[in-house]
């Protein structure tokens, strides 16, 4: 009888724990999981100053500037739509940030409208692209999908 | 040829995997005590799969040493113009070649089982390889139907297309196939605790034939989760050395499970409490090993570690993980009321704080599934979400701290059970470490709260690892007991480097003309020139930084700016420059349109601490398995000697002259 008794203590202790940290981690993705927006979205429907979350679209062509520490580029990101949304960075570029290429940027959006990133996440290899342009539905993304196989079966 | 050999051999283990399974499976039928004629044959096959297995695997390493470009696999991820070392790394650097890795590991710890295990009884030990052999058979299935590394191209290929120049380091020589195996590890824990619950075996003889395993795997995962994170760290050169990946979560969750099991197989084996919930840990932690291989193999995250991408085969893993972990939880909720309840134990006593610390291992895993699988389950209803440090910090560490005060404490009590009173002294000193620590760093300037808390416990830690030692004869002391302490103070070790490293990094970029000098920490960091330089198969622009500390010698750092031809992909090689008290991490990046190059350092102290820890574990684990083996030889040793003086004595008897009647 008592055995059975600790056993049962032991089972709803761990329960309870497991629950907690169950609901814990529901809780604070809610809270802390960082959205996608394409720069239409984004455009339309901004997230709240400095809500960290990552924007992904076409870095567009003669956009890109550096500014004169040598470190900081501007450049307009561009989606579906004509919207464009401005993007400051400090550091060092990914290799394969190029002009017309995808580009899926970590940050918030400044009072100013600019989007600060504080990671850039460009082609990291020829088989990786960020997951998030795999929907993007131009014929950029079919090109990138045809870059992105080589080297797949 | 060699490659229709390692086929032909994959295709037979096969065949003896459903033997092996079949024949374990008849052992189960015979009564207790009995052998079952059909039975016989699970030992044999088991030995004769691994050797098949690592046959297979052989051959796969042969076609890749000679980069045999009829074989479609060696032809999409080899080069002739490799080097050696890269084309043998290569054989495990992509999907088919290291789910043969796998399957050969798996099908080696299974005949080593079946060789060397001759402590279980003969029914759980059938029982056991009937599951191994099924486990077995699933992943020969995976492999040859819809992964086959050994398939021919109909016309050879002129020339390879390369490995991936991430890949091509030092580090994939050693990290897959320590993981690997650390992963596989666990499924003879899982086939195990699975025998011993099917033929209602759970005690402590038991325990101690599951423990090895469990420590071993342990080990493994701990060293390759180690080395991961420095491969990650030096060459990724994002200049962080963990970065909540689902890769690496995928690495991080069987090793939770791993640590909760491992501790409380001890318990089992020792005090006979725990029954149940160590075989649930045994089935668990090889759930989220087959989870992370499925989430690594299939390509369902987005990670920049996930090379190979393909839905087909994930289905696959997916229909094999269901199918073992949904069998293994219906066994263990059919199975686990007729395991008879251990001996019991108060709340303040070694087992309460092992329990504990066992729930918040959980609850660290369940935190760290949810968040892994999070984007995944979002994505069905067309939200795109990322989970980051954000969430795995804080929610991690709301468990990981009440864990570690506990870790700190519970060696000092007693089993069974003990009065809290009996540990004022220590008590006291562990909280005085702990706030006086917290305080005094405050005291020189802000932090954040979780290094400023991670400082405080290592310091505790780092004290309390030591205690169990005091007032005990330290040459008395036995090995594993030794390894319980190092092992403890690693995590103590590791734990002062990660908080060290959040708390005073500093980081400085810039763009500087050749000739400049920044200024970092007590640094001063001198481009002296920037130069293309080529290597084997890349070319690349190198920086030479003069770096001197305080005004001292100046030491010279090349980072570089590699791109690689075949295939065609640029990577940024970091320069380190590794003091006892931290490293100092160099990048270069593009040139401005005005001369200057770009460069960031960062100044990491105490950074190194982090793997030295790491280390340290695995060394404490390597040590408790020393440990243990000694005893058990011993032991064996002893009832050897005993059967020899009983044999001699009996021949004595014989060859005595019987008295007459």
């Amino acid at each position: 009888m008592k055995a059975k008794h600790q056993r049962l203590i032991l089972v709803i202790i761990a329960l309870v724990a497991i629950v907690g940290a169950g609901l814990l981690a529901a809780w604070s993705l809610r809270n802390q999981a960082n959205y996608f927006y394409l720069p239409e979205q984004m455009a339309s429907a901004p997230p709240e100053v400095g809500q960290a979350v990552r924007l992904g679209g076409m870095v567009k062509a003669g956009s890109i500037k550096t500014e004169a520490d040598g470190v900081t580029v501007n450049f307009l990101v561009t989606g579906n739509t004509a919207d464009a949304i401005p993007v400051r960075y400090s550091g060092i570029l990914p290799d394969l940030f190029v002009e017309n290429s995808g580009v899926v940027a970590e940050g918030s959006l400044g009072p100013d409208g600019v989007f600060l990133a504080t990671n850039l996440l460009a082609k990291h290899d020829e088989n990786y692209v960020p997951k998030e342009l795999e929907g993007m539905g131009t014929d950029q993304a079919a090109k990138m999908a045809a870059e992105t196989t080589v080297g797949l079966k | 040829m060699i490659p229709e050999i390692g086929l032909a051999a994959l295709w037979l283990a096969a065949a003896l995997a459903v033997l092996q399974m079949v024949s374990g499976a008849f052992a189960l039928k015979a009564a207790e005590g009995a052998v079952n004629p059909l039975a016989i044959y699970a030992r044999p096959a088991a030995v004769v799969q691994a050797f098949l297995a690592v046959l297979a695997f052989l051959m796969l390493l042969w076609s890749f040493a000679i980069t045999d470009l009829s074989i479609k696999l060696v032809a999409s991820n080899s080069h002739s113009m490799k080097p050696l070392l890269y084309k043998l790394t290569g054989t495990w650097g992509n999907h088919e070649g290291s789910m043969l890795l796998w399957v050969g590991v798996l099908a080696l710890s299974g005949g080593l089982l079946a060789g060397f295990e001759k402590r279980l009884p003969e029914r759980t030990m059938g029982a056991t390889l009937a599951v191994q052999g099924f486990v077995a058979l699933g992943f020969y299935a995976f492999l040859l139907l819809s992964s086959n590394p050994f398939e021919r191209l109909p016309v050879p290929a002129a020339e390879g297309t390369g490995l991936n120049p991430l890949l091509q380091d030092i580090g994939l020589a050693i990290h897959p196939p320590t993981l690997y195996a650390g992963y596989v590890g666990l499924s003879v824990a899982f086939s195990l605790a699975m025998g011993a619950l099917l033929t209602n075996q759970v005690n402590p003889s038991f325990a101690r034939v599951l423990r090895p395993w469990v420590l071993g795997a342990w080990v493994l995962l701990t060293f390759g989760i180690t080395a991961g994170s420095y491969w990650a760290y030096y060459e990724l050169g994002w200049g962080g050395w963990w970065f909540w990946d689902p890769v690496e979560n995928a690495s991080l969750m069987p090793w939770l499970a791993a640590t909760a099991l491992m501790h409380s197989v001890s318990v089992l084996a020792a005090r006979d409490a725990l029954r149940t919930w160590t075989i649930m840990l045994g089935v668990l932690a090889f759930s989220m090993s087959m989870l992370g291989t499925f989430l690594v193999r299939s390509g369902v995250l987005t990670s920049v570690h996930a090379f190979a991408v393909d839905p087909e085969r994930g289905a696959f893993i997916l229909g094999l993980l269901g199918l073992y972990i949904g069998g293994a939880f219906t066994i263990f909720a059919l199975r686990a009321g007729a395991v008879a309840e251990g001996k019991r134990f108060a709340i303040a006593s070694r087992e309460g704080a092992l329990v504990f610390n066992n729930v918040m291992l959980s609850a660290i895993l369940a935190i760290v599934l949810l968040g892994t699988l999070y984007p995944l389950l979002t994505e069905v209803f067309d939200v795109r979400v990322s989970v980051g440090p954000p969430y795995f910090n804080p929610a991690g560490a709301i468990f990981a701290i009440p864990m570690l005060l506990v870790m700190a404490v519970g060696p000092l009590l007693r089993w069974k059970s003990d009065k809290p009173a009996r540990l004022q002294f220590e008590l006291a000193l562990i909280a005085a470490l702990v706030i006086g620590v917290i305080a005094l760093v405050s005291f020189f300037g802000q932090f954040p709260l979780l290094p400023l808390l991670g400082l405080g416990l290592a310091a505790a830690l780092a004290v309390a690892a030591f205690l169990p030692l005091r007032g005990r004869n330290l040459a008395r002391v036995p090995v594993a007991t030794w390894g319980m302490v190092l092992a403890h103070f690693g995590i103590a070790v590791s734990l002062f480097g990660m908080a060290c490293e959040g708390a005073f990094s500093q980081e400085r970029l810039a763009a500087v003309a050749p000739g400049g000098t920044e200024q970092i920490g007590d640094f001063a960091v001198t481009l002296e020139s920037v130069t293309p330089v080529a290597g084997p198969n890349w070319t690349a622009i190198e920086a030479r930084l003069a770096v001197s500390r305080d005004g001292g010698e100046p030491v010279i750092l090349n980072p570089q700016a590699r791109n690689f031809w075949s295939p065609p992909q640029s990577t940024s090689e970091s320069a380190l420059l590794t003091r006892w008290d931290g490293q100092l991490y160099a990048v270069i990046g593009n040139q401005a349109e005005d001369g200057r190059w770009q460069i960031r350092v960062w100044w990491k102290p105490f950074v190194t601490f982090i793997w030295y820890g790491g280390l340290l574990i695995a060394l404490g684990g390597i040590l408790a398995i020393a440990g243990r083996v000694k005893v058990d030889v011993k032991r064996r040793a002893a009832v050897t000697k005993g059967a020899e003086r009983r044999a001699d004595v009996e021949a004595l008897d014989v060859a005595s002259p019987v008295p007459a009647e």
